[in-house]
This record gives C-alpha cells, sequence and structure tokens, in this order.
C-alpha cells in the first residue's frame, strides 16, 4: 500500500492523513492497520489523565520537551478533548499549551475528538498510537480529556499512567473513592508552587497507604510501635509514588522521568509488561468481535421490523429486555439459523438414542 | 464507518493580542458541527502550517487585526503549499482593509470576514468551499 508505505519511510503529510483514515474507521484505515500491525509493540504508551485544568497539557508538553532533549526519541502526542453531545462538533484546544513543541520535526502532535465514545479516550485512539507505533514514534504520550471519576479507558491502552492531580481538588473521601485514582502507576501533584499543595499531597499519602499498606502503625499498650507488613513480594509490587511538579515552569520533570523509567523496568521485569499487552489486544477483539456481531445482527433484521420493535417499547407495551428477546428469536427463525438449529437438534436427539 | 467530519484550524499569526473574533468564530464552528483545533495567540506562519499538516485540516481560519496581513498570508500559502497542502482551504478574518480584499482573494483566500460579519455565513461559506 503506497500510504502505508510513505508513513513507514517517515513522510509526515502520509502520517497525517492515515491518522485521518484510521479516526474515520475507514476501509482504507483498517486495511493500513493489519499492514502495519506487525510492526507494533515497540512503543512506551504513557497515559496522562486527570480533572479538568490541573495542567495535564502542560505536563505533557514538558514531557514531551525533556524526551527530546534526553533520549531523542521520537514523540507522538495524541490529546483528546471533548465532542458536544449536542452538535456533534469539538474545539480541540491542547495544542494552545504546547507551543513550546513547535519547529522540531521529531515532535507529532495530533488532536483528536471524543465522538460519542465515554470513557476519557475515543474509540480510534488505541488505532492512532498503533500507527505513531508503527511509524517509529518511541514514546506516544496520550493525554485524556479532563477527567472525573470514572474515564478510566487509559489504563487499559497506556502501559504508563499518570494521573494528575492539583491543590485543591477534593478531600482524602474523593481520594478513597474507586475509579481515577486506582489506575495511576504515577500521581503527578501539578501546580506544587500552590498553596493547599500539602495537604493534597497528605490526601493522596493516605488514600495510597490504605492501599498498599507497606508499614503499619498501631498502639500497642499506649505506645505506638510499628511493623513491617507482610509483603508477599517486595520487588514485585509497584507503589504508585507521588511527584511534584510545576509545569509551566518545567519543575520536578527529571525526577517523573526517572520515575515513568523505573515504571516501565518495574513492568519488564515483573512481567506485567506483557500481561498488560495481552490484556488490552484481548479487549480489542472482544470490542471488535461485539462491533461486527452487532452489526451483522442489525443487518439481519429488516429496518421496518426493527422500528415496529421499538415503537412497542416507545409505547410501554413491550420492555426493552422482551423486544430484544423477540428480535433475537425471530432472527433464529431465517432459514439459515433455522437449519442450523434442526441439525443441532438431530444430532442431540441421534445421540439420544 | 463514521462520516468524514470537517477539521478547521483556527489560528491567530503576528502579534496582536487580541482573540475574542477567533474565538467568536472556533465556537460558531463547532456549534456547526465542525471539529475545531485552536492554537491560540502569535502562532508564526511556521507554526500554522505545521499544525495544518499534523492535524489534517480541511481548512485553516486565520485571524489577524495587527495589519500584517500582506506578509502573513502569503508565507502561510507557501508553506502550506511546501508541505503538499495546497488543497486546505484558507479564510481570513479581522481587520483588513478594502483595497487589500482582490490582493488577497487572488492570492487564493477563500473567504474574508471583518468585524459584524455573521458566524451563519461564515459557517455555510466555510462547508461549501470544503465541499468543493
Amino acid at each position: 500500500m503506497p500510504l502505508v508505505d510513505s508513513v513507514l519511510s517517515g513522510n509526515r503529510l502520509a502520517l497525517a492523513r492515515l491518522l485521518t483514515q484510521v479516526e474515520n474507521d475507514t476501509p482504507e484505515g483498517r486495511a493500513a492497520l493489519d499492514a502495519i500491525f506487525t510492526q507494533t509493540g515497540q512503543a512506551h504508551l504513557i497515559g496522562v489523565t486527570g480533572a479538568p485544568g490541573t495542567g495535564k497539557s502542560s505536563l505533557v508538553n514538558q514531557l514531551a520537551l525533556h524526551y527530546r532533549r534526553q533520549s531523542g526519541a521520537l514523540v507522538a502526542i495524541v490529546a483528546v478533548d471533548p465532542t458536544s453531545p449536542f452538535t456533534g462538533g469539538a474545539l480541540l484546544g491542547d495544542r494552545v499549551r504546547m507551543r513550546d513543541l513547535a519547529g522540531d520535526p521529531g515532535v507529532f502532535i495530533r488532536s483528536m475528538a471524543t465522538r460519542g465514545s465515554l470513557g476519557g479516550l475515543a474509540h480510534t485512539t488505541a488505532a492512532l498510537t498503533q500507527v505513531f507505533d508503527a511509524a517509529g514514534y518511541g514514546i506516544i504520550l496520550i493525554e485524556t480529556v479532563g477527567a472525573g471519576q470514572a474515564e478510566v479507558d487509559i489504563a487499559r491502552l497506556a502501559h504508563t499512567t499518570l494521573v494528575v492531580e492539583a491543590p485543591g481538588f477534593g478531600d482524602d473521601i474523593q481520594a478513597i473513592k474507586a475509579g481515577i485514582l486506582e489506575i495511576a502507576d504515577i500521581l503527578v501533584l501539578n501546580k506544587a508552587d500552590q498553596p493547599g499543595v500539602e495537604i493534597t499531597e497528605r490526601a493522596l499519602r493516605g488514600m495510597l497507604e490504605l492501599a498498599h499498606p507497606t508499614r503499619r502503625a498501631f498502639q500497642h499498650h499506649g505506645r505506638i510501635e510499628t511493623m513491617d507488613a507482610a509483603a508477599s513480594t517486595p520487588e514485585k509490587l509497584w507503589i504508585p509514588p507521588i511527584l511534584r511538579t510545576v509545569a509551566i515552569q518545567g519543575q520536578g520533570f527529571e525526577e517523573l522521568i526517572g520515575a515513568i523509567a523505573r515504571h516501565r523496568e518495574h513492568l519488564r521485569q515483573s512481567g506485567d509488561w506483557t500481561r498488560r499487552e495481552r490484556a488490552r489486544l484481548e479487549s480489542e477483539v472482544e470490542a471488535l468481535i461485539q462491533e461486527a456481531l452487532t452489526a451483522q445482527f442489525r443487518a439481519s433484521i429488516p429496518d421496518a421490523e426493527y422500528a415496529e420493535k421499538l415503537e412497542q417499547v416507545f409505547d410501554h407495551r413491550l420492555s426493552p429486555w422482551e423486544a430484544v428477546k423477540e428480535l433475537l428469536d425471530g432472527r433464529a427463525a431465517t432459514p439459515a439459523a433455522a437449519r442450523s438449529r434442526r441439525s443441532r437438534e438431530t444430532s442431540q436427539s441421534r445421540r439420544k438414542e | 464507518m463514521t462520516e468524514r467530519k470537517i477539521r478547521v484550524l483556527v489560528a491567530k499569526p503576528g502579534l496582536d493580542g487580541h482573540d475574542r473574533g477567533a474565538k467568536v468564530v472556533a465556537r460558531a464552528l463547532r456549534d456547526a458541527g465542525m471539529e475545531v483545533i485552536y492554537t491560540g495567540l502569535r502562532q508564526t506562519p511556521e507554526m500554522i502550517a505545521e499544525a495544518a499538516l499534523q492535524e489534517d485540516v480541511d481548512a485553516v481560519g486565520l485571524s489577524i487585526l495587527s495589519g500584517a496581513h500582506m506578509a502573513l498570508v502569503p508565507r502561510v500559502f507557501e508553506l502550506l503549499k511546501a508541505n503538499g497542502q495546497e488543497r486546505v482551504k484558507v479564510f481570513l478574518g479581522g481587520i483588513i482593509p478594502d483595497e487589500d480584499v482582490p490582493l488577497l482573494k487572488k492570492m487564493g483566500v477563500a473567504g474574508i470576514y471583518g468585524p459584524g460579519a455573521s458566524t451563519e455565513i461564515i459557517v455555510r461559506e466555510v462547508r461549501a468551499a470544503i465541499k468543493e
């Protein structure tokens, strides 16, 4: 495929156009993904998530600058912003904070809209990272939409997930809720020059200690004693570090990059790198099966019949569950399905005999 | 397969710091269902062409209030062309004297909008130009 060849040989315009094909899920895009798949699996995918206004874009900007200075690896940035549920339009504004990266041909920034997806990424974000991976981008930074508590898709996609917090964003109860803090491999406390940073750090640390007790303190006959928690395999357990940064001034990034490198090392040594890859590919295959089966199923039902069932649900004559059951049964009565059912029944009855 | 979304880059080249107009237009295009990549103030033509390339946009909207349009616009065209993006439509907004309009149109600017321009018309013309 000429487009794929140009991308693999480093043509940036071809890369941009292929990203569009893949984002729009066109047949050309799908064919290209098939063609490049053998070339993927090399890049380190680093996710950056957190509430709106915590400084994700500025952090990504600094990370890219540091990676370029440190290693010279090609850096790709996929920045996701939300699509309006009312108009389908989107304002993608992450580039505003990434102007320091302009003029460096080793950095490629692509903004994308969620287009109806709710997990903090777009449906095709994973596919876009595969294109960058195949094109030789060793570091891929993925910035999610400003995430609240449940937008955790990034943890499935990225090898290393950074959760960005800033002073003044909630107390220790927020910190022990399930969801976004749980997915952190590294907690970044950005805007660390702002007041309240101590309180936020204490809340985060408290949360981490509840989740990963390394050392327990307890009162024993009025004395405070400490005891090492029964760490089964301490070297295999990754405890998310909390790192302070001031992204607009570039403070704290040597440490952050060091922590990301340590996490990568940890994943490699513990076997989690492979485990994560396998889990991610498995869920990708499952999602595609779901999509393909749904499409196949819809194609097997006449539109009129589908609309008729929906009408019955709208009129509250039929529950959604019943509608699905009837649609599925109706499909089973089509000649091909009926035939396979009949043959199954006869083979069963034969077995009985 | 999803329909092809229109992607537009809205940028402010040059040194003036008033981006209200650019934001109003960005918002109007967004409300018309387009994906708008907003890059903010003080962009060089090089930054704009690079962003247009990486984002694979269909159109670029430039807002210029500083009077430097006769220098900035040709440079943007030149760089888009050098990148192989001749098909990208360029729109211009801001303070553009009447006598410059024919010259800019001749360079290839697809639409020019001054203060008070209707966002409805901008949306319609951007959409029509991209369909061509």
